[in-house]
Order: structure tokens, then C-alpha cells, then sequence
């Protein structure tokens, strides 16, 4: 009896450990597929942005200052589509980090508790639009209104199309800003508040400062989302690749090039390798942005420790 | 006695009472007016788009220069790549959340798998759309081709590249949803399974999976409703200006012909078709009924799928408090 | 001679129809310490938070009755909340020192008050860093995080920080029970010294404590007040028998 228990016990380990590793294994692979992925994108992307450095040259793509593939004598100067993206996505960062901020203050701070349950989800819903429907307002409701408003000559123009990333950037921010002014324990605010200090100084003085890196972090990740941003600044920037500081003209971002040119470039023409180095260098951007907003928030939480 | 208190008590309060007054109710202000416009936003498209919502709109065949007919195959377009992508995402997704919490420990394999989620999840959506177009369809599909001796059958944008390259898209969003899901099932569960006898796949399978459905559900939702709102990835992978035709094949099975996606073919996507309507059309005027419609499905669409997302959220979180809370 | 600060007068509070202190009257002296005692959740807190409203900002509030200090009807529609705040300061359980330098943290009241003179804003630093006897522990490190301080330094810097706004009561909210006893014992001995020229008002846990401190002391039990008299009283001869049994420690 003794004998029979301890021999099937030892089958019934040997046979479930050669199962649980299987199937440890199993899912481990499938864990990988996103490193697989990422180094996939990574290594494909600069195979051929080389291929555009060593059939185009490095120069090229940054000086002349034109953006003409298609030309007689064609130019692939990554410069007016910097500045076209900047032109953009700096404003709407301005623009919805203000109201952003904002809105988060208002929900962490002064919204009540019914206020903010309606709220809360409303904006997640309709953080969930898709750009393009946004792009397609801007297109057939907002540049008429705007050209109105600012008399601009051309009816499609950088503002217009900040404005239209604002609407998609403002609710990542608030809801960011949210979440790290909700971390600061509530012993501060009473603090303040104990030496007489009113809501709009607390606020000011001591939630905003605590939660600073939080709220930063939000800023950072937005402007890496408007930079990154295809749909809207494809419909309502005017798409000219113009060198200009000027936001009432149209210019045109790195995203909205590859975009619009992707679909009828030649495969392994220049003009094909140019469009993969310039969505490589979009690349190194993001990544460093959304690096320095992670490092942020990794020593946000640090101080948050300490705190409590 | 002293009379400070009574002659502080009573100064009138200076300037900075009334500043706080109006600070804080600039702030309500300020936050009504943003929701207002999202609220404008939305409005302005049901106002303008209910009126073209007929049957005919949503089954029928768009017509010569897309001002008449309806969006029938856009939004099986839609469907069928959004349906692939998921066959292709979800599992890939669940499985390595299930990795991700369950089995590594803090190695650094497991550092690298999160670090990449990340980093994926960073990317922006038109460099995935370049990366699926060079390696999906040029590599790939070429690939195939010249193995295969199929000519230009896989190297060309298809209704499979577009589902693939969504997947990458979107697997790190299931993959952060599943593993938040994963991690707030009580750990009391898992205890209660192993000291039970039961081997780790089998609580995975018959108490955690079960458990963390409405959980790994929402994360399902959300990929499923951001990859149909995507446009950028698709436009050079296989959606089409105008395709009468839907993008299907014939199981031949003698006696009867079975409808299959043709996941080679090309197809209409809703999103796209937005774009082409607003910015390709020769007359924006005459088709702007149809903008706002195919707008106003589109965004229901997706509205109707965040808001279960979120519902299923709020279920699920309620449950695990219970649980929580009656230990 | 002994006079009265704060006249309580049949005060009820309520938190969303849970009643948490019921017909309480008191009369607290000036420059005296006044202990409240009494078992978790007998309405401690919330009398002494009724006294600088900090009750006003939890949701659900309502209160019965009336509190005057020096006379003057602190929830009359009149009053204006900050102020009061300003004149009753409040020390919590828990150190809340902002992140900020120790410096910052004592100027942080004044300048937002409104003083912009660095010289008067020094002299405030100092003031009060004497006055809660911390002013040789932390004069060299002005500058330095308030939070590297150890957990005694900082509660004391938490008072010192209260008394910036010159404030004529001081409450106290179970400021040792966090601390070992060597800093209890410098937090008691700062009490002595303050009390010359504040009224101050403090909950504790710690019967000895109450004993040592303090100059008079109420008990209260289920949000009603049992009873309240001169600490040697109380101590030696309670009137009555649940405050007997209470301090005995056979119950509570």
C-alpha cells in the first residue's frame, strides 16, 4: 500500500513538471513576441534609413532645406518637416497642457465625488476617438470658422491643425495630471490648509509642486503623442513642406509625409528610403521622449515613497 | 483678556479670499468649456449624420463617385480585418500577460519583455504602418512569393498584412489590460488552488482565466476599438478607394459555396473611407451628408465599444472588492 | 488669573447621520494646556477639528450648537474661515512637513500671507525655531530636505511651523504618538514653555501623558463629554465612576 502510494506519486511529479515546463515555455515564447517585434521595427527601420544614408548621404537630408523627392533634381532635406512637426505639435502641447492641467486640477481638487464619476468616463470615451474623425471636424467644421476668425490666407495651416491635436491631447494630460495630483497625500493639503492657507494656494503652493515630475511626465508623453500624431495634421496642416515659423501657414509634419507618399513611392527608389529615414529619425524621438517621461515618473514615485 | 483674536478674527479678509474665489471658479470655468466642446464635438456629428443612417447607407454599395449608395463594404472591411487581427493579437497578448504575471519572476527576461511592451506601445501608429508596408508586404509577402512561385499573389497590400501590422498595434494594449487583470485577482485564490493539489496550468486554467475574463474582455474591447479608429498603418496596406466588391472567397465544397474573408484581397476600411470622403472627394459639398454619416458610424462604433470597456471594468473591479473585502 | 478662551456650547456633529459628538459643553482657559482623553472614536478629533472648522472640507458635515472664542461666534456666516485658521493652528498625528527645505517649509505660510522681506522672513524662521527649541539642531541645515530630519525633529518643526502664523490656540492632535519617548519627552517640555503664551488643546492616548501635561482634562465617551475638570482632579478623585474606571485601565 505504502509502496504503491510513493510510486505513483513520483510518476505524477515526473510527468506534471515535464507539463508545467512545456507550458512555462509555451508562454514564455509568446512573451517574447514583443521583444521580437520591437527589434523586428527597430532593425528594419534602420536598415533602411542606412540604405537612404549610404544611397543619398547623410548631408542631403539636412541641409538645402527642401523637401522635393519627386523632382527633376529631387531634395530630401528632413528640415521644413521638422519644422513643420514642431510647428505643430508645440502649440497644441501649449495649447492642451493648460487646459489639461486644468481639467485634472479640477477633478482632483475641486470636483465632487458625483461630478467627477459622470466626467471621468465621458472623457475616457471620448479619448477613444479616432483621429481621423477628429481630422475630418477640423476639415469641414473648423477651418471655415477659423479662416473667419483670423482672416488667414490659406484655409488649412499649423494652428488649425495644433488645435486639432489639442482636442486628442488634452484628455492623456488631464487624466495624467489627475493620477499625480491624487497621489499626494492628503496630509499636506490639511497642512496648508491648517496654517490658513486657502484652496487656490494649496493647490498652487503645495499639490502642483509634490506632484510636479507626475504632471510633467503628462506634458512630455503629450508632446510625444502630437508629434507621433498621423490623421489630423495630414488633414489640417496644408501638407506644404514649407520653411516657415509662421502658424498661419501650412507645413508639413514627418508623420503626414510618410503618409501621403508611402503609397506611391517605387520600392528601393530614394525617395522609398528617404520616407524609412525620416520615419527612423521619428522614431528616436518618440523613444526618447517617452524615455525621459518614464524616468520621470520612476522618480515621481520614489519621492511619493519617501513622502509617506 | 486680549483682543488679538477679536481684531484679527473680524479683518477683513484681503485681497487673496476673493482671488481664491475666483481662481478656483476659473478653473470650474475653464474645465466646463473643454467639456463643452467635447460635447459640441460629438453633437455636431450625430446632429449632422443622423440623417443619412438608413439601411440602404449601411448595406449598400457605394456608387460612381461615392456621393450615392451606401457604406456596405467599408464596414465589412472593417470587420474582417479588425476580426483577423484579433485571431492574430489576442491569444499572443493573453499568453504573455499569463507569462508576465504568473510565471517570471524578476529575471531579466522578464525586464525585457516589459521594457518592450513599453517601448511598443510608444511607437507612433505611422511607423508601424511603414514597418508592416517594408516587412510584412515587401519582406514577407515577397518572400512567400518567390518561395511559393505565386508571382504577385502575398507581395501586395492585403487584408492580411493590414491585420498583422494592427496586431503589432495593438498587442501591447491587451497585453498591459490582461496582466493589470491577472494581477488584481486576490492572491488568496491562487493559494487556495495550489493547496488544493492543483498544478500551476491548471489554476491558471480553471481559476484565474475564469476569473480575469471580464478583465481580459476590456482589454480585448479597447484593442479591438482602437484598431477599427486607426487609419495611419492601413492606408498603404490594402484599403481601397472604392471597391464594389467585398473582400471574400469560396470555400468550394461541391454542393455548397461557403463565404470565407479572402485575407489576400484588397478591402474598404470606415475609417479610410472618412479620409477619402473628406480630403480626395471632386465635391466636398455634395458628399458631406455622407462624411458626417460614415463619421457618425464610425464613432458609435467606437464609443459603443469603449463604454462596454469601461462597464466591464467597473464590474470587474467591483467583484475583486467584494472578494477582498470579505476575506 | 484664569480666564476663559473658548466657550463650547452644546455642540452636536454630525458625519452624514453618524453622530459623533452629542451636547458637548466646555469652557477652555487661557494659557492652559487642556487634555482630551478618552477611548478611539469618542469624538476627540472631531471636537478639536470643530474648533479650527477643518471639519467643513469632509463631506457630509452638519453641526449643532455654537463655539465661541474670545467671545465671537466662530461658524457665524462673518467669519471667514481662512482667518480663523490662521489665529487656531493645528499640529496632526503624523508629521506633515511639506518636500521642501526646512526653511521653505517655515516661510511657506508667511510668504504666501504675504511678507516679501527676506529679513522679516528670517526673523520668523528663527523666532519660532526658538521657541520649539529646535533652533540649534537644524540653523546650520536650513537648506536641507525637512523630510531628512528624524521623526521627533520633525513634528517639532511641524509646531514650529503651526506657530509662523502667530496663531492664539494651538491644537494638537496626538503629536507623540508616533515617537519614541526621548522626543515625547522634548515634545511635553515644549508644551511648558508654549503655554505662556498659547492656549493649547491636545488628544492623546497616553494617560500618563495627559497627566503630566496638562492643567485641565476632558473625558469623553461615545461623543458625550463625562467629565471635565482640573487634571489633578481627575487624576486623583474623578467624580465620576466611568472616568474612574476609564483611567484605572479597566476599560477603554
Amino acid at each position: 500500500m505504502k509502496k504503491y502510494h510513493s510510486s505513483y506519486a513520483k510518476k505524477r511529479t515526473f510527468k506534471s513538471a515535464l507539463v508545467e515546463k512545456t507550458v512555462k515555455y509555451f508562454f514564455f515564447l509568446n512573451g517574447m513576441i514583443s521583444v521580437l517585434f520591437l527589434l523586428l521595427i527597430i532593425l528594419f527601420l534602420f536598415k533602411e534609413a542606412i540604405s537612404a544614408i549610404s544611397g543619398i548621404g547623410i548631408a542631403e537630408f539636412f541641409k538645402n532645406v527642401q523637401w522635393y523627392p519627386t523632382s527633376d533634381a529631387p531634395r530630401y532635406s528632413i528640415i521644413p518637416l521638422l519644422y513643420g512637426t514642431l510647428l505643430t505639435a508645440i502649440p497644441a502641447t501649449i495649447i492642451s497642457s493648460f487646459l489639461g492641467i486644468i481639467l485634472g486640477v479640477y477633478l482632483s481638487e475641486i470636483a465632487s465625488g458625483r461630478t467627477r464619476e459622470i466626467i471621468k468616463p465621458f472623457i475616457e470615451i471620448f479619448a477613444g476617438l479616432p483621429t481621423v474623425v477628429i481630422g475630418f471636424l477640423i476639415l469641414a467644421v473648423g477651418s471655415t470658422f477659423f479662416q473667419e476668425l483670423f482672416n488667414t490666407g490659406t484655409r488649412l495651416n499649423a494652428l488649425l491643425a495644433a488645435f486639432g491635436l489639442s482636442i486628442i491631447l488634452i484628455p492623456t494630460i488631464s487624466s495624467l495630471t489627475e493620477d499625480a495630483l491624487r497621489a499626494v497625500p492628503d496630509n499636506l493639503r490639511m497642512a496648508s490648509y491648517s496654517l490658513g492657507i486657502n484652496k487656490f494656494s494649496t493647490i498652487r503652493n503645495v499639490v502642483i509642486p509634490a506632484a510636479i515630475s507626475g504632471v510633467s511626465a503628462g506634458i512630455i508623453l503629450g508632446f510625444g503623442r502630437a508629434i507621433g500624431e498621423t490623421m489630423i495634421v495630414l488633414m489640417a496642416s496644408g501638407n506644404a513642406a514649407e520653411l516657415t515659423l509662421n502658424l498661419l501657414h501650412s507645413v508639413r509634419t514627418i508623420t503626414a509625409t510618410i503618409a501621403g507618399e508611402l503609397g506611391e513611392v517605387a520600392y528601393g527608389s530614394p525617395h522609398y528610403y528617404s520616407l524609412f529615414f525620416i520615419g527612423t529619425f521619428l522614431l528616436i524621438i518618440t523613444f526618447v521622449i517617452n524615455l525621459i517621461s518614464e524616468l520621470i515618473i520612476a522618480r515621481m514615485r520614489k519621492k511619493l515613497k519617501k513622502m509617506n | 483678556m486680549n483682543n488679538r483674536f477679536k481684531e484679527n478674527i473680524k479683518k477683513k479678509s484681503s485681497s487673496d479670499s476673493i482671488i481664491d474665489k475666483i481662481m478656483i471658479n476659473a478653473i470650474r470655468l475653464f474645465s466646463f468649456i473643454v467639456i463643452i466642446i467635447f460635447i459640441l464635438i460629438l453633437g455636431k456629428i450625430f446632429y449632422e449624420g443622423i440623417g443619412v443612417i438608413n439601411w440602404n447607407f449601411l448595406t449598400g454599395i457605394p456608387k460612381s463617385d461615392i456621393s450615392k449608395g451606401g457604406i456596405g463594404p467599408a464596414i465589412f472591411g472593417t470587420m474582417a480585418v479588425s476580426l483577423i487581427m484579433l485571431i492574430l493579437a489576442v491569444p499572443v497578448g493573453i499568453f504573455s500577460a499569463i507569462y508576465i504575471n504568473e510565471f517570471a519572476k524578476d529575471t531579466f527576461w522578464l525586464r525585457l519583455i516589459r521594457a518592450s511592451v513599453n517601448s511598443l506601445a510608444g511607437v507612433p501608429s505611422i511607423v508601424i504602418g511603414l514597418f508592416g508596408f517594408g516587412f510584412f508586404v515587401l519582406f514577407v509577402g515577397k518572400s512567400i512569393d518567390s518561395i511559393l512561385q505565386t508571382g504577385m499573389f502575398f507581395g501586395q497590400p492585403a487584408i492580411i498584412w493590414a491585420s498583422a501590422t494592427l496586431a503589432v498595434l495593438v498587442l501591447p494594449t491587451i497585453i498591459v489590460t490582461t496582466t493589470e487583470a491577472l494581477n488584481s485577482i486576490p492572491l488568496t485564490f491562487r493559494q487556495a488552488s495550489l493547496g488544493l493539489g492543483a498544478s500551476k496550468w491548471q489554476t491558471i486554467r480553471y481559476v484565474i482565466l475564469p476569473q480575469a475574463r471580464p478583465g481580459i474582455l476590456t482589454g480585448v474591447i479597447l484593442a479591438l476599438s482602437r484598431s477599427i479608429g486607426e487609419t495611419a498603418p492601413i492606408m498603404f496596406l490594402g484599403s481601397a478607394f472604392f471597391l464594389p466588391n467585398l473582400p471574400l472567397a469560396y470555400l468550394d465544397l461541391s454542393f455548397i459555396q461557403i463565404p470565407i474573408i479572402n485575407p489576400a484581397d484588397q478591402f474598404m476600411h470606415l475609417a479610410y473611407h472618412i479620409f477619402i470622403l473628406s480630403t480626395q472627394s471632386s465635391n466636398p459639398t455634395l458628399t458631406e451628408p455622407f462624411q458626417y454619416g460614415t463619421t457618425l458610424v464610425l464613432v458609435v462604433i467606437t464609443l459603443l465599444l469603449n463604454l462596454t470597456a469601461i462597464i466591464f471594468r467597473f464590474r470587474f473591479r467591483k467583484i475583486n472588492e467584494v472578494v477582498k473585502r470579505n476575506q | 488669573m484664569k480666564e476663559v478662551k473658548i466657550k463650547i456650547k452644546n455642540l452636536s456633529v454630525y458625519f452624514n447621520y453618524i453622530q459623533a459628538l452629542n451636547d458637548v459643553s466646555l469652557e477652555i482657559f487661557e494659557n492652559k494646556v487642556t487634555c482630551l482623553i478618552g477611548p478611539s472614536g469618542c469624538g476627540k478629533t472631531s471636537l478639536l477639528r470643530s474648533l479650527n472648522r477643518m471639519n467643513d472640507m469632509i463631506y457630509g458635515f452638519r453641526m449643532n450648537g455654537e463655539i465661541l472664542i474670545d467671545d465671537i461666534d466662530i461658524y457665524n456666516k462673518e467669519i471667514d474661515v481662512v482667518n480663523l485658521r490662521r489665529l487656531v493652528g493645528m499640529v496632526f498625528q503624523q508629521s506633515n512637513l511639506f518636500p521642501k527645505s526646512i526653511y521653505d517649509n517655515l516661510i511657506f505660510a508667511p510668504k504666501i500671507l504675504g511678507i516679501k522681506d527676506k529679513n522679516e522672513l528670517e526673523e520668523i524662521t528663527e523666532r519660532v525655531c526658538m521657541q520649539t527649541s529646535i533652533w540649534n539642531e537644524v540653523k546650520d541645515r536650513l537648506n536641507e530636505s525637512a523630510l531628512n530630519l528624524s521623526a521627533g525633529q520633525q513634528q517639532r518643526l511641524c509646531i514650529a511651523r503651526a506657530l509662523t502664523v502667530n496663531p492664539d490656540i494651538l491644537l494638537m492632535d496626538e503629536p507623540s504618538s508616533s515617537l519614541d519617548p526621548v522626543s515625547t519627552s522634548k515634545i511635553e517640555e515644549l508644551l511648558f514653555d508654549l503655554k505662556r503664551n498659547y492656549t493649547i488643546l491636545i488628544v492623546t492616548h497616553n494617560m500618563q501623558q495627559a497627566a503630566r501635561i496638562s492643567d485641565y482634562t476632558a473625558y469623553l465617551y461615545l461623543g458625550q463629554l463625562v467629565e471635565y475638570d482640573k487634571t489633578t482632579k481627575i487624576f486623583t478623585n474623578p467624580a465620576n465612576k466611568q472616568t474612574e474606571d476609564f483611567l484605572t485601565g479597566r476599560f477603554g
